[in-house]
């Protein structure tokens, strides 16, 4: 079984928090800052295995992670799991959100933890494994986003254009624009 | 209504979406608390309104607050509604935020039951899919029951995406709802054999939860999973089956027999690393579940090793890692084959990994022989000295003290060696944590080992001189503690005791409030002082033994007002008795008056009388001493008219170690008449003491309130009415039950039966007692017949641990351990209440879950169809429900279940059939799917036989390989849509096959 995934950032800040075993928030934060602790002072050429970890699990449990660039994706399992298999799974989570979002990043992460989310449902279900065939998940999440998408519909289609609009960032673009050199225009400016 | 509608999406285009949160958050990062504080009062103003979509809104952004550690439980009510939506973006938001924020305990859950079921039973699949994600991360008790037969129901489902979330739903299902696994087992063991090989795996991998707990009650699955993994592909599957066999060998012997072959074969041929992880673990659970005479043992625990050896020589650190894990695991059965990989743990020592330092330290421990020992110890010690990071230094530590100090120093030769390992340790002043292990060792080492002692000593006057000299540190400060004790204890040689007692004194000076140690000190240099004068009195030479007194006195001058209670009473207690020694010795000596005392106007008498006093005050066993000192008195010759004597009396005798049970095996004293009633017999020993009622009564309110019942009642028990008896003792009863402190019988302690402390416990607590005469015989034989029986074999072990020192001396130590005195115990803790360590938590689901599943299924046991559950609870149309239901399943066998199975499955076709439409509508499933659905659902009637079919083409054809095609064939041949079917079956025959993702260094690798 696997007890809890955790992704956060090479300081710590939680970028995805996902806990089979009930624990309250302030028990989770603390749990992710214990993780963060634990995973982020090691090596990147050492294993990916790590025992310990008061907080969560005991003796049972080890935490199997992985560093991407900013990221680590962490998940807590018990003895059921295969190391190396699982190993094998958080990289084909990240692969999979690599062919969701197209190229992911942490900004992807930031924004998007809801679609993240839902990546990692097609993944893991109550903590055990679900479906490991990457080709698999992205069928099962696009067929799903065409319902969502299908829904919207026209009636969306206002919103879109706000958020359009909101993410245009109009201070940085005008700063951004360029305008032609002038007086060279006017120069060039026959009559 | 439009106008409104159309208002709501104007205003919701400016309303704050998650984008727009999380932007605000990373824009205020300095004052993010407040930030979002303020859009935590947007978004209860957001749930308040009635459009929908704003709620869900607000939803999704609570579900990132709450990753962000925001308590969101108060909006349980909103996010309800919004899974309740029917539109599948909200539901998707509602049911992730449920999933994040809901859990068994919630409140509200019962009001999803439902809703819940409405989604379950939803005819698009990714509806059903998204509840049964959701449920799965907050599914309660009560929602396990209500919904267990529609989670069921969906086992059985035409699509494989929604068996096979189904199928997993279900062990969470059986967790909260334990009833529910034996009517769902048989469908859960079909499930092991579905075409789609997600829902194969699905259904392996519940059960290898299940059976991980209590596998004895899945042994009889053991030859489908055979089946399973000699035929798959799926390495997923094959890693949980192989785990699962891990776990049913050591109950079943002949399965390990019959695995290894297989087993070997896939270690052979298999490239994936984690297949061939798990297979060497599995062979090893055999290989320490068989007997070793089996043929081909040696072999495999070979082939294992060398597997092994591979792993931890690769220079992925995980599979080294791996590798060292897997080798603890051998060493326990066969520490003989690992011990030839000796370099290799060695080396992984030096592994810049810690994880691997720290496995390798591990292994270590069944490294070691007599030969190496020191060898390893030393590198160890280097080690140490290199070693940066307190966790491993303190794992470093302690596996050292572990390795010399495992069965009883078995692998010591050379204690004079270990003791001075033991100093080094000391010498690096690491943590007070270590410092306390190690004076443990030195403790020990010095009680067990009498050839030592003498070497010992001198090593810990050599720590106590440094201690001296320069201030401790933590670890230092704490072996002191031991050394004080082991130097005054063991020290025989003159000049060491001569030149320890002013570094002993010294050391009581210092190291501030916190040392422990430090009254030890002062009692340590008075031992010294003691013995030496014994020495020099029987040597008859005067000037030494008042220069020593005068040392030590002048020492203990400024501790007799040190900060520390404990260091100033016992300054005062020895200064006092060297006065008195002194006095006589040198009557004129100036010391004295500096000390203030003038004992010379007392009369030698006295002076004795003091001494006993003080004598009687220090140790529990005074009146043995007094008889020793009174013998002293007799015999002594010398100058000190038996004083000295007296004093070195104080230290004698030797302390020796306690087996950790001693307590228990005290034998009962032989006066001790538990028949007897205590108070009568209080007030006749007491009568001359205390012999009117007003003085008792006094003594008893100081007493506490236990001894003011006699009081009260001051007539002898056996005087009463069995009326007032009765009366008594249920006074008595309700007192204890209102009396906190009072062992209640429920409690959760076993009490064992030779455990004598309880009942004396109550005995001393409750004067109006009566203890029958068969429970006080009963206890007193089984804890001598405990006595006898358990004495053998330690006594055994004594004996091989004599021989091997040939120092030890006292073979007799255990009888005279035996004899202990009865010291006081504490009657509140009965040792019998500590649980063993392996028992399982009270808390722990899978207890309940330990349940036989061949027995036949009772009636009560089936779940409560959906139709059952749905009508208001009218107890009239339950109660015939069930009749009917009784009448139908009262003949119990195969055939019937059959085709109760085909009914439910017809009904399932028809509601397949009516759904279709909309289906494909909605959904924009591709028609392909849609006609094999259709096709499905006409057929789903014949798929039982059809499984059966498969299930014996599977038995017929052995070939591995042919073996799907030709199941395949016959299956496509029984159904009339070859197309679409053929169609279906290839895109299952892509999935099937563990794709081990590409850029892993790890499990890809292929196996040298």
């Amino acid at each position: 079984m696997i007890k809890a995934i955790l992704v956060f950032n090479n300081h710590g800040k939680p970028r995805l928090s996902k806990f089979y075993q009930y624990f309250n928030e302030d028990m989770q934060q603390q749990i992710i800052k214990e993780t963060f602790q634990l995973v982020s002072k090691r090596d990147d050429n050492v294993c990916n295995f790590l025992e310990g970890g008061s907080l969560i699990g005991g003796s049972d449990y080890k935490l199997i992670y992985r560093h991407y660039a900013t990221l680590y994706f962490v998940f807590c399992v018990d003895s059921s799991e295969s190391e190396l298999g699982i190993l094998d799974l958080i990289q084909v989570f990240v692969e999979t959100l690599d062919k969701c979002f197209e190229n992911v990043c942490e900004l992807d992460l930031i924004f998007h933890a809801d679609a993240a989310h839902q990546v990692l449902d097609e993944l893991v279900m109550g903590g055990m494994v679900l479906q490991t065939n990457m080709a698999d998940i992205l069928c099962r999440l696009q067929e799903q986003n065409k319902m969502q998408k299908a829904e919207a519909g026209i009636s969306a289609a206002p919103a879109r254009a706000v958020s359009a609009v909101k993410s245009m960032n109009l201070p940085q673009q005008l700063r951004d624009m360029k305008l032609p050199d002038l007086p060279q225009a006017i120069r060039d400016l026959k009559f | 209504m439009a106008l409104k509608k159309v208002k709501g999406n104007f205003e919701r285009m400016f309303d704050k979406n998650l984008t727009d949160l999380v932007r605000g958050i990373r824009n205020n990062k300095d004052n993010e608390a407040k930030y979002i504080a303020q859009c935590m009062e947007e978004i209860k103003v957001e749930l308040r309104q009635d459009n929908i979509s704003v709620k869900a809104n607000a939803v999704a952004k609570l579900t990132y607050l709450q990753m962000l550690g925001y308590d969101i439980s108060w909006a349980i009510f909103n996010i309800i509604e919004v899974m309740s939506s029917n539109k599948f973006t909200f539901k998707r938001i509602g049911y992730l935020a449920a999933s994040q924020s809901f859990h068994a305990d919630s409140e509200l859950l019962m009001l999803t039951t439902n809703m819940i079921r409405k989604d379950l039973n939803a005819q698009n699949q990714y509806e059903a899919g998204l509840a049964l994600s959701g449920l799965s991360c907050f599914i309660s008790h009560d929602l396990a029951r209500d919904l267990a037969n529609d989670i069921m129901t969906l086992m059985s489902s035409t699509k494989p995406y929604l068996r096979m979330k189904a199928v997993l739903m279900m062990y969470k299902v059986f967790l909260r709802y334990p009833e529910a696994l034996r009517p769902a087992f048989p469908k859960l063991k079909e499930k092991l054999e579905d075409p789609d090989p997600g829902v194969q795996s699905a259904a392996v991998n519940v059960v290898c939860e299940l059976a991980r707990k209590n596998p004895k009650n899945y042994l009889s699955l053991a030859p489908v999973f055979f089946k399973l993994m000699t035929t798959s592909t799926n390495n997923w599957m094959l890693i949980k089956i192989i785990k699962l066999f891990g776990a049913l060998t050591p109950l079943e012997p002949r399965l390990g027999k019959k695995l290894i072959e297989p087993l070997t074969n896939l270690i052979h041929s298999t490239s994936a690393m984690s297949l061939l992880y798990e297979c060497i673990n599995t062979v090893i659970a055999v290989l320490i579940s068989i007997s070793s005479g089996m043929p081909g043992h040696a072999a495999s625990v070979q082939l294992c090793v060398q597997k092994l050896r591979v792993l931890i020589e690769d220079s992925d650190q995980n599979l080294k890692y791996l590798g060292l894990l897997a080798m603890s695991r051998i060493l326990k059965s066969h520490p003989k084959s690992v011990q030839t990989h000796k370099d290799l743990v060695l080396t992984c020592l030096d592994d810049k990994d810690e994880s691997i330092r720290l496995r390798a330290l591990g292994l270590l421990y069944g490294m070691v022989s007599k030969k190496n020992l020191m060898e390893i110890v030393k590198k160890l010690m280097m080690h140490m000295e290199r070693a940066e990071g307190t966790l491993y230094r303190d794992e470093l530590l302690t596996r050292m003290i572990e390795i010399c100090s495992q069965n009883n120093y078995q692998h010591v030769v050379d204690f004079e060696w270990y003791v001075t390992v033991l100093a080094e340790l000391t010498e690096m002043e690491t943590s007070a944590k270590h410092g306390c292990i190690l004076a443990q060792q030195l403790t020990e080492v010095g009680a067990r080992v009498a050839g030592v002692r003498a070497f010992a000593a001198r090593e810990c006057a050599a720590l106590c001189a440094r201690a001296a000299s320069a201030p401790p540190g933590p670890a230092s400060r704490e072996v002191l503690y031991a050394a004080a004790y082991v130097l005054a204890e063991y020290c025989t040689e003159e000049s060491v005791m001569r030149d320890s007692i002013s570094p002993l004194l010294g050391c009581a000076g210092v190291g501030g409030a916190h040392m422990r140690a430090r009254a030890v000190c002062v009692h340590a240099a008075l031992k010294l002082c003691a013995r030496l004068l014994q020495l020099y009195e029987q040597r008859n030479d005067l000037l030494a033994a008042q220069s020593v007194i005068r040392e030590t006195l002048s020492g203990l001058k400024p501790l007799l007002c040190s900060e520390d209670m404990e260091v100033q009473e016992r300054a005062h207690n020895a200064s006092a008795m060297l006065s008195l020694l002194l006095a006589r010795l040198d009557p004129q000596d100036p010391a004295l008056k500096a000390h203030g005392l003038d004992i010379l106007a007392l009369p030698a008498d006295t002076t004795t009388e003091h001494i006993a006093t003080l004598v009687e005050h220090e140790h529990s066993n005074g009146i043995e001493l007094n008889e020793q000192l009174t013998n002293g008195e007799e015999t002594s010759p010398c100058f000190s008219g038996g004083l000295i004597e007296e004093l070195a009396s104080l230290f004698e005798g030797e302390l020796k170690p306690v087996a950790p049970k001693a307590q228990k095996k005290v034998p009962m004293p032989a006066d001790l008449d538990l028949e007897k009633w205590m108070c009568r017999e209080r007030w006749s020993s007491e009568s001359s003491s205390s012999e009117d009622e007003g003085e008792a009564g006094a003594g008893a309110g100081a007493g506490g309130a236990v001894f003011t019942a006699p009081a009260q009642e001051p007539r002898p028990l056996s005087h009463l009415t069995p009326e007032e008896l009765h009366m008594l003792r249920e006074a008595r009863r309700q007192e204890q039950a209102n009396n906190p402190h009072y062992l209640k019988d429920d409690s959760p302690r076993s009490y064992q039966q030779d455990d004598v402390a309880v009942p004396v416990a109550e005995l001393a607590l409750e004067v109006p007692l009566h203890i029958h005469s068969k429970r006080s015989d009963k206890y007193l034989k089984e804890s001598t017949k405990k006595t006898k029986k358990e004495k053998r074999p330690m006594k055994k072990r004594k004996t091989k641990q004599a021989d091997r020192h040939s120092t030890d001396s006292d073979s007799d130590e255990e009888a005279e351990r035996m004899v202990r005195p009865a010291v006081e115990e504490g009657g509140e803790l009965p040792e019998g209440a500590a649980p063993s360590d392996d028992e399982p938590t009270r808390d722990d689901p899978h207890r309940a879950l330990d349940l036989d599943l061949d027995l036949p299924l009772r009636e009560e046991e089936l779940l409560a169809t959906r139709i059952q559950q749905y009508p208001s609870p009218d107890g009239g149309l339950l109660e015939k429900k069930k009749t009917s239901k009784k009448n139908k399943t009262s003949s119990k066998n195969s055939s019937d279940k059959i085709s109760n199975k085909k009914k439910e499955k017809k009904a399932k076709r028809n509601k397949d059939l009516d759904l279709m439409l909309p289906e494909v509508d909605k959904n924009n499933v591709p028609e392909t799917t849609f006609i094999e659905d259709f096709e499905q659902g006409k057929e789903s009637a014949e798929t039982a036989a059809l499984a059966n079919t498969d299930n014996e083409c599977r038995d017929q054809h052995k070939n591995k390989t042919d073996k799907h095609k030709k199941t395949k064939k016959d299956t496509d041949r029984d159904r009339k849509t070859k197309k679409t079917k053929s169609a279906k079956k290839e895109k299952q025959e892509s999935k099937r096959g563990y794709e081990e993702a590409v850029g892993i260094s790890t499990p890809s690798k292929e196996a040298v």
